[in-house]
């Protein structure tokens, strides 16, 4: 079946210009080369069947019909060997632990402002920086409690981090109903394989959000707050919701009396300790932030600042999304860690440094310019992509509010062997792991592995036509 | 339990029941129609006519179509959008509300609820119709069969559950009602009819096998079709599922399992009228019914219904403490129910 597949440049995941099939591809490639066109048709047909039965899907905003798509899933799986995933397991933790010291240090005494190692400016000029915390403490000294960070590979294999997804990072529940679907699809392969589960990820969720329970709650209850059945990551919460076994609310199920929180039930009200919120700061109490919030829950400030209730993620960490922020993470491990960086950081130009600019106008053309707060691949500028219109446009933006952007070189992502229009073609991917801080870090074996099923795309984000693969972490190292 | 989670779970039991009973109406009288003669445009219409306002939704009706031809109706209750109550809407809200409370349901259920939607928004859907309307129905009706079936089966009989089965019998006690309504313009305005003509009786046959009655009937009460045994069979036989008087009394049982109060007791609205319903159903004659006028005695007994059904919803879904805002949307609402004409509507989810 995949015979006629090649390397066309860049760094490939499965196949070695030089050594042919890669070690740890070796026991699935053997496997998978028996399979036969048609079975591998009956199986691909059938994986999208069950999908769409399920109604795992996500949902097209703006279209009237209420469309409900599948997000595309790949069947070819990506492995990673052991040594290389307790590598990025290194790297994912030291990263996690250096941008909760950052947290606290911003929302406190703000050493690193006054050392002078990351401008001051840059921190207080920053959309997501929440003042109105400043000097409150939030449980267990924990910010982010749910981290999803971007990493990708470049031409020669290695991996960098793209971004970091402190907010409300989502695809978890694709990782595991992925898996799912590949059990059933491939169900001898596994055991002969030696594939690290990742099913105890809503137990170790469940456990991260007990962690940070209100003192003296001896058994908390926690629910997930969910923005509704019309958000495009609405699966996901009642999956999570489900596999967890908690409530999930939206905001007008909750309801604050006393500076304390409590849902409606049919037998009345009942209290509320810890709210996994899938809210964004901006929409979770329209008596704080944004008035017009009809999401949000009126009075759950004051009731998370009398540390009546505990949030995961916490206020305030929207700031470590920032793209500006992303720059200066590898100066927070050395700071707070005094490490070097295990994982390195894609080379970024920031717009508003005199020199960077220079660099960024005079190179326009070669560049990826990204907008500070925009995600889900909106906001960008691909240089080496776009038209003379696009790139005029950009300078344009960049000079107006030079704040706001950063460019990075263009890095073409490793590739991988997907199935495209009846035959396996090499397509773009990356790699988004999630990391639960709790008593201890912890990390899903392997995480969300987008692809870019476009032809030469560089962007895997599902609004824009990227799909999905299963990602094996082996026991072993082939 | 989470209010709102109770509310979509009595709401997804409504829609799926209500989408199986327009169908059996649609259905059995299209059948009908195979069976009369000398049909005019206008005996057409007479006939259609009742079978719109018996769904409650004759204004919204009168509003898309001027006349009730059978193209209109049948369009109308199947998959006109516009009609919150057609099926292809019934299926679309009873997959919306499960939608909401994705997590309280089981797999299983979702399933069959998400398969009979993507079913009836398919293209595929409109090929079935056009080429037999009877294979559609029977689609709509084992899904929904299937749907109470698996609930019953899958699901953990706690108070969700009781909630679903409150929505179910409340649904369709309203359902034979309006089904047990559609021929009473035949029928004098008090006292049961002395002589049946043969064309009335086939018209009256349609309405026991709209429910499903045809053969517990005859097994019952034998060949002899009149609307007297009709009315009597619908509304108060004991033992038979669809009898207003069994669905009455399941509803009873439902409440009080939320609620934890005995027989013979209340502690709100929705047990009290429900307990006093059931117990006029099961101290009453059909002749005390005819003497009231059969079609009266049903237009009270929607209002009964509907008001158990708000009474629940104050009872358990709204809390009196909600904001302002959400206070007067519900009383708005609540408002609207009543002034819509003489006939009590189909009441549809307030979220």
């Amino acid at each position: 079946m995949l015979k006629k597949y090649k390397v066309n440049g860049g760094f490939d995941e499965m196949l070695c210009a030089k050594t042919g099939i890669r070690d740890h591809y070796r026991k699935f490639h053997k496997t998978f080369e028996k399979m036969k066109p048609a079975e591998f048709d009956a199986k691909r047909e059938a994986v999208d069947a069950a999908f769409m039965r399920q109604g795992i899907t996500f949902n097209v905003y703006g279209d009237a019909q209420g469309a409900e798509k599948i997000f595309p899933f790949d069947l070819l799986p990506r492995i990673i060997p052991a040594t290389e995933w307790e590598f990025l397991e290194r790297g994912l933790t030291q990263r996690i632990t250096a941008l909760n010291l950052f947290l606290h240090d911003i929302y406190h005494e703000q050493k690193i402002l006054k050392d002078g190692v990351i401008p001051e400016f840059y921190v207080l000029s920053a959309r997501h920086f929440r003042r109105e915390f400043v000097n409150f403490n939030v449980p267990k000294d924990i910010y982010i409690h749910i981290c999803g960070t971007d990493l990708i590979r470049d031409k020669d294999g290695n991996y960098l981090v793209l971004e970091d997804n402190g907010r409300c990072p989502s695809g978890v529940s694709y990782v595991l109903e992925n898996r799912r679907a590949m059990k059933r699809t491939f169900p001898s392969m596994f055991e002969g394989i030696g594939v690290r589960p990742v099913e105890n990820y809503a137990q170790e969720l469940l456990k991260s959000l007990k962690y940070i329970a209100p003192s003296g709650v001896a058994d908390p209850t926690v629910v997930l707050l969910t923005p509704g059945a019309y958000n495009s990551a609405y699966f996901e919460h009642t999956y999570l919701a489900r596999q967890m076994g908690i409530e999930i609310v939206e905001g007008r199920d909750l309801f604050i009396r006393d500076s304390r929180v409590f849902m409606r039930t049919t037998k009345g009200l009942q209290p509320v300790h810890v709210i996994y919120r899938r809210i964004d700061d901006d929409f979770i109490d329209p008596t704080v932030f944004r008035r017009d919030s009809m999401l949000g829950v009126a009075g759950l400030i004051n009731a998370y600042r009398a540390g009546n209730v505990s949030l995961a993620n916490s206020i305030g960490t929207g700031i470590a999304d920032d793209k500006v922020m992303y720059y200066f993470v590898p100066r927070m491990i050395k700071y707070y860690l005094d490490q070097e960086p295990i994982l390195p950081n894609v080379p970024t130009y920031l717009a508003s440094e005199k020199d960077d600019m220079k660099y960024i106008m005079e190179h326009l053309p070669e560049l990826v310019v990204k907008a500070a707060n925009e995600s889900g691949g909106y906001g960008m500028l691909m240089g080496p992509k776009a038209s003379k219109a696009e790139i005029e446009k950009f300078r344009k933006l960049v000079i107006a509010e030079p704040r706001n952007y950063i460019a990075q070189p263009m890095i073409y992502l490793s590739q991988h062997p997907t199935f495209c229009d009846g035959k396996f073609e090499g397509r773009h991917i990356d790699l988004r792991p999630f990391i639960l801080s709790g008593e201890r870090v912890s990390i899903i074996p392997g995480g969300l592995t987008r692809v870019a099923l476009r032809k030469g795309s560089l962007v895997v984000n599902s609004s824009q036509g990227g799909g999905s693969k299963d990602t094996w972490v082996l026991y072993g190292d082939e | 339990m989470l209010s709102r989670v109770a509310n979509s779970l009595y709401w997804m039991a409504r829609y799926i029941e209500r989408a199986e009973n327009i169908a059996r109406i649609v259905d059995v009288n299209l059948q009908l129609l195979l069976d009369m003669r000398n049909l005019d445009e206008k005996r057409l219409i007479e006939y259609w006519e009742p079978i719109v306002q018996a769904t409650g939704d004759d204004e919204a009706f009168f509003k898309a179509h001027p006349h009730a031809t059978g193209k209109a109706v049948t369009e109308f209750l199947v998959f006109q959008p516009e009609n919150p109550n057609s099926i292809f809407q019934c299926i679309c809200s009873a997959r919306e509300n499960a939608r909401m409370v994705r997590d309280q349901i089981t797999l299983e259920l979702w399933e069959e609820l998400n398969r009979v939607y993507l079913f009836i928004r398919s293209p595929h859907a409109r090929k079935v119709w056009d080429r037999s309307p009877s294979e559609f129905f029977q689609e709509i009706k084992s899904a929904s069969l299937h749907v109470i079936g698996i609930i019953n089966a899958t699901m953990v009989h706690d108070e969700g559950w009781w909630f679903v089965q409150a929505g179910q019998f409340l649904e369709r006690a309203d359902k034979t009602t309006r089904i047990l309504d559609v021929r009473h313009r035949t029928l004098p305005a008090r006292g049961a009819p002395v002589n049946v003509s043969p064309t009335d009786a086939i018209e009256w046959s349609a309405v026991l096998r709209s429910c499903s009655a045809w053969d517990a009937y005859k097994t019952i009460y034998g060949a002899d079709v009149h609307p007297r045994l009709i009315a009597e069979f619908l509304l108060l036989d004991d033992d038979f599922p669809r009898s207003v008087r069994f669905c009455v009394n399941g509803l009873n049982r439902a409440v009080r399992r939320i609620s934890g109060v005995a027989e013979g007791h209340f502690c709100n609205d929705a047990e009290k009228l429900t307990g006093r319903f059931l117990a006029e159903l099961q101290f009453s004659s059909v002749d005390e019914i005819f003497e009231v006028g059969l079609h009266k005695y049903l237009d009270d007994a929607q209002l009964k219904l509907n008001n158990i059904g708000a009474a629940l919803f104050q009872a358990y879904i709204f809390q009196p403490f909600h904001n302002p805002d959400e206070q007067h949307m519900v009383q708005q609402e609540e408002q609207q129910q009543q002034e819509r004409g003489m006939r009590p509507s189909s009441p549809v989810s307030p979220y």
